[in-house]
This record gives structure tokens, sequence and C-alpha cells, in this order.
């Protein structure tokens, strides 16, 4: 075989040319590793659309049968266990999340971006490599357990600091959700420093200008694009973030007036209630609406996020 | 940091008008020894740059002209590996024991060898420094962009772009842009690193008669590979290799052999290196 290959002239006068019509194992072997790979590869593709009409095909007959677009955007009545007659409004739901999220950000947004700085521009060596792995760590860290420490630290030291009734709100789980948050815009916010060259730093170092002017000036404008993909995907996480939230709002309805007040957010409503629901239901199909909204919406954030990030990469 | 930096700069041009009348030292190396972890990259290099003159250094590859830059203007805070020992004195001053390294580097002009547009416009790239210096006014900035990116001759060709990115020029537009912004600093000293390495000749022809000029209000360095382009512009010489300082002397006697050390001559002559 192998000669037939390094002398093909010689093989074909010893008659041999039937090796370059013949298929052998290396041939199969490359053809079924291709497969493999492109299975994985576009399983991604085929669970995300899977999902879509999965979450589509059980929410469908509520928007088609059941559903007054007026009272589920707009009204803040979320009743849908009243036997005679159930009210299905999410603008109080829509509230809890929203305020919850932007709260987060508010605290993940400047805490991340100091710390993606101090590493990138600031710390070096062993400082450096450690604070990468602790933010990687701090990452991993289950959504459950950022949920047990609103409910059993924060929530009396809200109690006790504030003097409110219950520490089980807006508060409590934008500061969790904020720092659930922070440890991935860090890490994005530092790939992207980390990605503008060392040659503009130098530049302007060489001008005499300081860390802080080099960052400021250059590196940041430089890196703008990577941090504000950085920056939406954190709020696609907090968007989607359900246990951590279900167990630190206090699963009140609500439209909140202040940041002690307690609200629900979209995610934990369905976590909530669908177990408790009739599989095809009309209160079933309703939470699986929701799920559609919330799909649409986090799939936007990322593609948005993944766009602006790619511009960089290109530009 | 903006009146500590000022005050630096009052004491480093007051040390600058305390000198003599004669030839006056803008830069005193003494004993310069570079080394990168047991490496040495400089050893025990003597030499005295004078104002207003251009200071060529040739050498080969490795010779340690780059980390010499760097020693001056003290590059070596950020570069953990390098290790500096000797003296550098600037106006006279020690720069080895500054307080604030950053007001010597905003008087020493430093052109890299491969240009580096700054990600901003060519404007924002050229009026970047005289920012940092606290210039904040839109009319006193303009002129400062113009006289910089005219002294480069640079002007005439970006004069209709000057909002477009700095790093959409040509090379040799950024090259010359460098230049510029290095100009912006107002410098005292300018120090050019093998500026001409991805300049095509006509502007390296171009940027050498811009630097002509500037000899009467700056102290140039320039670091070459191209002997010719040091006997064509430099008033003194020193030829570096292997990390050793063979010989300082006047250009001209370089290059037509009296020379103390016959490695110059050989090198001189093109005949290694």
């Amino acid at each position: 075989m192998a000669n037939s290959n390094t002398v093909p002239g010689a093989a074909v006068a010893a008659g041999g040319a039937g090796a370059f019509d013949r298929r052998d194992s290396d041939w199969y072997v490359d053809k079924a590793v291709q497969g493999l790979v492109f299975l994985c590869g576009i399983s991604a593709i085929v669970f995300v659309l899977g999902i879509f009409i999965f979450v589509f095909k059980e929410g469908v007959g509520f928007i088609f049968h059941h559903m007054n677009v007026r009272e589920f955007f707009l009204t803040p009545y979320w009743f849908p266990s009243d036997a005679d007659d159930p009210e299905y409004g999410i603008l109080a739901l829509m509230a809890g999340t929203a305020s919850v999220t932007g709260l987060a950000m508010l605290v993940a947004v400047p805490f991340s971006l100091g710390a993606a700085i101090y590493i990138a521009e600031f710390a070096s060596g062993k400082t450096r490599e450690t604070l990468k792995v602790l933010v990687e760590l701090l990452a991993a860290i289950p959504s459950v357990v950022w949920g047990f420490i609103g409910l059993v630290i924060m929530n009396p030291l809200i109690i006790k600091w504030f003097d409110v009734p219950v520490g089980l709100c807006v508060l409590n789980a934008g500061i969790i959700l904020g720092l659930m948050a922070a440890p991935i815009m860090t890490s994005i916010a530092e790939d992207a420093l980390k990605a503008v060259p060392d040659r503009y730093r130098e530049a302007a170092e060489a001008m005499g200008a300081t860390r802080w002017q080099v960052t400021y000036k250059v590196v940041l404008p430089a890196a703008k694009n990577g941090l504000l993909g950085g920056v939406l995907l954190g709020v696609g996480r907090g968007f989607g973030e359900t246990m951590a939230v279900l167990m630190a709002t206090g699963h009140a309805v609500n439209i909140p007036d202040s940041v002690f007040d307690s609200v629900r957010a979209l995610t934990a409503t369905i976590a909530a209630e669908l177990g408790e629901t009739v599989v095809g239901g009309e209160h079933y199909q309703a939470l699986f609406t929701i799920g559609i909204l919330l799909f649409l919406v986090t799939f936007t954030v990322n593609l948005t996020a993944d766009l602006i990030v790619r511009g960089i990469r290109k530009g | 940091m903006v009146s500590q930096s000022a005050l630096e700069r009052v004491e480093l041009a007051g040390q600058d008008g305390a000198a003599s009348a004669a030839p006056r030292i803008k830069l005193a190396v003494k004993d310069l020894t570079i080394s990168y972890g047991k490496a040495a990259a400089l050893k025990d290099v003597n030499l005295e740059i004078r104002e207003h003159e251009i200071f060529g250094i040739i050498g080969p590859a490795n010779a340690g002209k780059t980390s010499f830059l760097k020693a001056v203007n003290r590059m070596d805070v950020f570069n953990t590996g390098m290790h500096v020992a000797g003296e550098i004195r600037f106006n006279g001053l020690d720069t080895r024991h500054l307080k604030n390294v950053y007001a010597l580097r905003s008087r020493i002009g430093v052109v890299f060898p491969l240009p580096v547009g700054l990600p901003m416009t060519v404007y924002e790239n050229v009026a970047l420094s005289p920012r940092l210096r606290g210039i904040k006014n839109k009319a006193e900035l303009d002129v400062i962009v113009q006289r910089c990116l005219t002294r480069a001759a640079l002007w005439d060709e970006v004069k209709d772009r000057l909002h477009a990115l700095g790093s959409l020029l040509s090379g040799g537009q950024q090259q010359r842009l460098t230049i510029a912004r290095a100009l912006s600093q107002e410098p005292d000293l300018l120090m050019l690193d093998e500026f001409s390495i991805a300049v095509d000749p006509v502007t390296t022809m171009r940027i050498e008669d811009v630097l002509k000029e500037l000899r009467r209000e700056v102290t140039i360095i320039l670091v070459t590979n191209l002997v010719q382009q040091a006997r064509r512009l430099a008033d003194r010489t020193a030829f570096f290799l292997n990390g050793e300082c063979v010989e300082v002397g006047v250009t001209e006697d370089l290059f037509t052999g009296e020379v103390k050390d016959r490695r110059t001559r050989d090198y001189v002559e093109g005949r290694f290196g």
C-alpha cells in the first residue's frame, strides 16, 4: 500500500492500478470521523431549534386561544390558579426580572470592569495568574449556592442594616445576581483588554502616559466593543438566571416601589409553578408562553453580544 | 499628578540652563550595563551625547541598541526581566533615581521600528500628548497638530482626513504619524529606532530631510542598521557590537577609516554584520 502510494508510477507498471480505485480503511476512518464531528458540530443548531420548537409548541395554544395580549403584557395580575377567572398578566413579573437584572448590572458592571482592568493592565506575574484562576472558580459556583447565600446570609443582614421586615427583595437578588454575573463579565472584559496589542501600550507609555492614562485613553477605547459584548452577555445571564433569583427575591408578584420590595421573576415563576400544572392546560401553556418570551429575549441579547464581540475581532 | 510632573519639568529645564556654554551634554552615560536574567545585553557603556547633535548608533542585531534606548527613557520599569546598572544623566539629572519617570518620558520622544498608529484618529494621535500635558483648548490643539504633522512631512497627505483612523494610513504614513506624535511631545530628545525598516526609500529620504531640520531644535539619537543612513545624518556615531560599545567618534572619521578599532572599519565596510 505504502509503496504504491509513494511510487505510483511503479505500481501502475506492476499492474497495481487498482490501489487508486480501492477505498482502504484510512479512507473509511476519515469519512467516519468527519461524519461524527459534523454531527457534534451541528448538534448545537439541532438543540436550539429543537428546544425552540418544543417550547413554542407547548405555548402556542395559549397564544392563539386564551391570550389577551393587553392583559398579558400590560396588567400586573398573575392569578393562574383562580378556578373561575384565572388572570395571566406578566407586567409585574417583567418588572421583577427587569429590576433585579438592572440592579445586578449596576453592581456587576463597575465591579467586573474594575477587576478586569486590574488583572489585565495593573497586576503582573503571580498576582495576575492567581486572580484569573480565582475568577474562573467564582464563575463555577452553582447558582443554588448563590441563592442559599441570599437566603441565609444576605436576608438577615438586610433586615438588620436597613430595618425592613423582609430581606428577600430586589436589593438582595440584585446583589446576588450581580456577584454571579461579575466573574463571566470580568473574564470576557479581560479577554477584550488583552486583545489590545501591547505595542499600543508601549507607544503611549513611551510618551510619558501613566498606566491609568494608557488604560483610559488608549486601551479602553480600543477594547470598547469587547467590553460591551461582555456586559450584554452578563445581562443575558441575569435575565435567564432562575434558582438564585427564586430564592432571593421573595417570590411575590409585585411591581416594586423600592429596592426593599419583594418581587417575582419570569424564570422563577416557571420553575415554581410548572410542577403544579396540568400538562397541556391553560396555566401550563401560559408558562410556556413566558418561556418563549425569555427565549427570544436571551437569544437576541446573546446574539447581539456575539456580533459585537466578533466585530472587534475583525476590525 | 499634573503639578508633580510640571515640577519635574521645571527641574529638568533648570538643570539644562545651568550648564556651561561649551557643547552641552544632553545625555551622559556611565558604566551602563543592561541584562536580561543572566544574559547581558549591554556591558559597561560610556558615552556622552551633546545637545542638538544627531547621534548615530550602528551595529548588527543583538548589539544592544534597542536596550540602550529602553534604558534611557526608563522603559525598564514595566519590563520585569530587564535589569539596568550604571548611570544615565539626562540634562545632568540622574534618570535612575527620578521620582516621576512619566515626566522624564514625556520629554523624550521615541519612534519604534514598526509604525504604531494608535487606534484613534490621525488628529487624536497627535493631540494625545498635548492633552496628557493638560492642553484642552481646541484652537491650541489644532495649531499643535498642524505644526507637528507639517514637520513630519505628513500634513499635505492627511489634512483632508484628520478624522480618519490613524491605523488606516499606509505604513510609511503611519511612521511619519508616529514621528509627528513624538514631536507633539515637544521633546528635548528624540530617539529613533530603525525607523526606516517599514518605510519605502522615497519616504525614508523625506524623513531624513525632516531630521536634518529638526537637529536645530532637538537632540536626536538615531539607531540604524543602515550604516549609510548614519553617514548621511549623524554628527557622531557609536558602534555597538554584541553588547559592547566598540567606538564612539565623528561619523566622517569612522567612514574614512580613522578608527580606533579594526572591527569598526570591518563593519562599516560591510565585511561582517
